[in-house]
């Protein structure tokens, strides 16, 4: 332990009652071939509004439980996941979710998959045309508008992902590794990406990711995961000045900040 | 990256394929003479068939020569009987396979998405899979006349299940994380159905379709070989009888020209409907 647990719970970014997602007491038990498998033990957290937090952990850790549970796709064994104060039961518009895979539909251009959460939700057409234009502008994608996802390299194609989940302006934006499988340059250009939409749209975001340059990189606070099952075993403020830029990553802070959390990891 | 398109539809439809795939083998550059290859080589079996008849081994009864079985279809067509026929098969071969199809959709979905569903039927439609249709086809006469109903059935039942298969792993192959994606736009069972399911099963049910329309052709013909008063494969049979050999094989090409056109039209309609498997 590195002395950092007793940061759980503390007022400044993770008071529960100006959080605007939050989790209580999240434990997940589920079946697999062989057995009960114990994905989360009493997990908690909190979510403040317009923050960013991150979740890191080794492998298999129950991170994507964690995070499909705040999303209410599956419900978990004990605890319960609150919105606004409100338990959640159902998947919520209200909350944005990106995949580890972009997950885009193959037969939707890349601009009608943008716009598809606006189509569900009976947006008039001349209304779509324009938020999706400008998503497209924010995302970077104007010249791919009529594409298909199948000629997209990974990097574009989480950018629409993102622009996807972004266009329906949900309050809370669950992020799943959503960079994991590219590779490492394309990684770290769109983590850059991520910190200029994220400074035009102030979202609340949780997003879970292996890499602790990235969460350093782009959130207000670290939460540190236990192998399974999965608890809360460190929770860091990172402190860092905003607008952060991709430069940041040799800043000594920043390093140093790192290594914080990579003992963290190591310890559990 | 996204997720591999699903299109084991394609698997069923293996000529199609091999039509399609793209030779790397080197030919002639900058010039068109390839295509010339198909046609020039149907020149040549024409010819021998030309031949094999005007050798005096053959009675002209038994391999009339080409000339012959163009007059005789040529004949068919002035009289108007080649068409009254045609048309007679051709109305059997759709309405088989529009009902057929649709049952199948309507009930592979269901088997798809309801897992009781699936439990009950399975094995009754693997059971029904096993009859062999064309060995009940005088039953289906027996029950339901020598009319134009009887041969719809026996299409129906020849494309339903093909299409039944291609429907239940159509919807199955669908990604749970674009489920997921729905989900999460609180998509309602209909916009879940018409903007996921539909389009994401769509190349494997037109793979069936593909399948199906020709296997329809098969059906309506062996319908009309039991027991009917017109179609094409009654025409065959007219033919056989009266020694009008020429008949025959006019109908036979008649026949394959149906088929062919109606597979064209499901391949024309996956063009279309499909444009974006080609994008990558």
């Amino acid at each position: 332990m590195t002395g950092n647990a007793d940061e759980r719970g503390s007022p400044a970014p993770g008071a529960p009652e100006a959080a605007i997602l939050a989790a209580q007491g999240i434990s997940h038990v589920y079946e697999n071939g062989s057995g009960l498998v114990r994905a989360l033990d009493d997990v908690s957290l909190a979510l403040p509004a317009e923050s960013f937090v991150c979740l890191v952990g080794p492998s298999g850790c129950g991170k994507s439980t964690l995070l499909r549970i705040l999303a209410g796709l599956i419900p978990p064994t004990a605890g319960q996941v609150l919105l606004d104060g409100q338990p959640i039961l159902a998947p919520q518009r209200r909350i944005g979710v990106v995949f580890q895979q972009a997950n885009l539909m193959p037969w939707r251009t890349v601009a009608e998959n943008i716009s598809l959460p606006l189509e569900l939700a009976h947006v008039p057409p001349e209304e779509i045309r324009q938020r999706t234009e400008a998503m497209l502008d924010l995302v970077g994608l104007i010249g791919f508008a009529r594409a298909y996802p199948a000629g997209l390299s990974g990097g574009m194609a989480q950018r629409v992902a993102i622009g996807r989940a972004l266009i329906h302006d949900p309050e809370v934006l669950l992020l799943d590794e959503p960079f994991g499988a590219l590779d490492a340059l394309t990684r770290e250009q769109m983590s850059g990406e991520l910190l200029r939409i994220w400074a035009r749209h102030r979202k609340t975001v949780f997003m879970v990711t292996h890499s602790i340059p990235e969460a350093v990189l782009l959130a207000d606070r670290v939460l540190v995961m236990s192998p399974r099952p999965g608890q809360i075993i460190g929770d860091f403020a990172i402190p860092l000045p905003r607008p952060r830029s991709l430069a940041l990553l040799h800043e000594p802070a920043f390093v140093a900040l790192t290594e914080q959390l990579r003992r963290c990891i190591r310890s559990a | 990256m996204t997720h591999p398109t699903p299109t084991p539809g394609r698997a069923s439809d293996a000529l199609s394929r091999v039509a399609a795939s793209p030779f790397r083998l080197a030919r002639p550059r900058g010039t068109r003479l390839h295509l010339l290859l198909a046609p020039a080589f149907g020149v040549l079996l024409l010819a021998g068939w030309w031949l094999l008849a005007e050798s005096g081994r053959y009675a002209a009864f038994i391999v009339p020569p080409p000339s012959s079985v163009a007059q005789r279809w040529w004949r068919l067509v002035e009289d108007g009987s080649l068409l009254r026929h045609t048309a007679v098969t051709l109305r059997e071969v759709v309405s088989g396979l529009v009902i057929g199809v649709a049952a199948a959709f309507w009930l592979g979905y269901l088997i798809a998405k309801n897992r009781i569903a699936a439990y009950t039927l399975t094995p009754y439609l693997v059971a029904l899979q096993a009859v062999p249709i064309v060995a009940i086809a005088p039953l289906l006469i027996i029950w339901f006349g020598a009319g134009i109903a009887s041969k719809v059935i026996i299409c129906a039942l020849l494309v339903f299940f093909p299409m039944l298969v291609n429907t239940i792993l159509g919807v199955r192959s669908i990604p749970t994380e674009l489920r997921d994606l729905m989900r999460s736009l609180e998509a309602t069972p209909l916009q879940t159905f018409w903007h996921l399911e539909m389009p994401a099963a769509l190349p494997i049910l037109i793979g069936g379709l593909k399948v199906s329309a020709t296997l329809s052709v098969i059906g309506a013909v062996v319908g009309e070989f039991v027991s009917a008063s017109a179609g094409l494969g009654y025409l065959i049979n007219f033919g056989r009888g009266t020694y009008d050999t020429p008949l025959v094989i006019a109908a036979v090409f008649t026949l394959t020209a149906l088929a062919l056109l109606l597979y064209g039209l499901a391949a024309w309609l996956e063009a279309v409907l499909l444009d974006w498997q080609d994008a990558g």
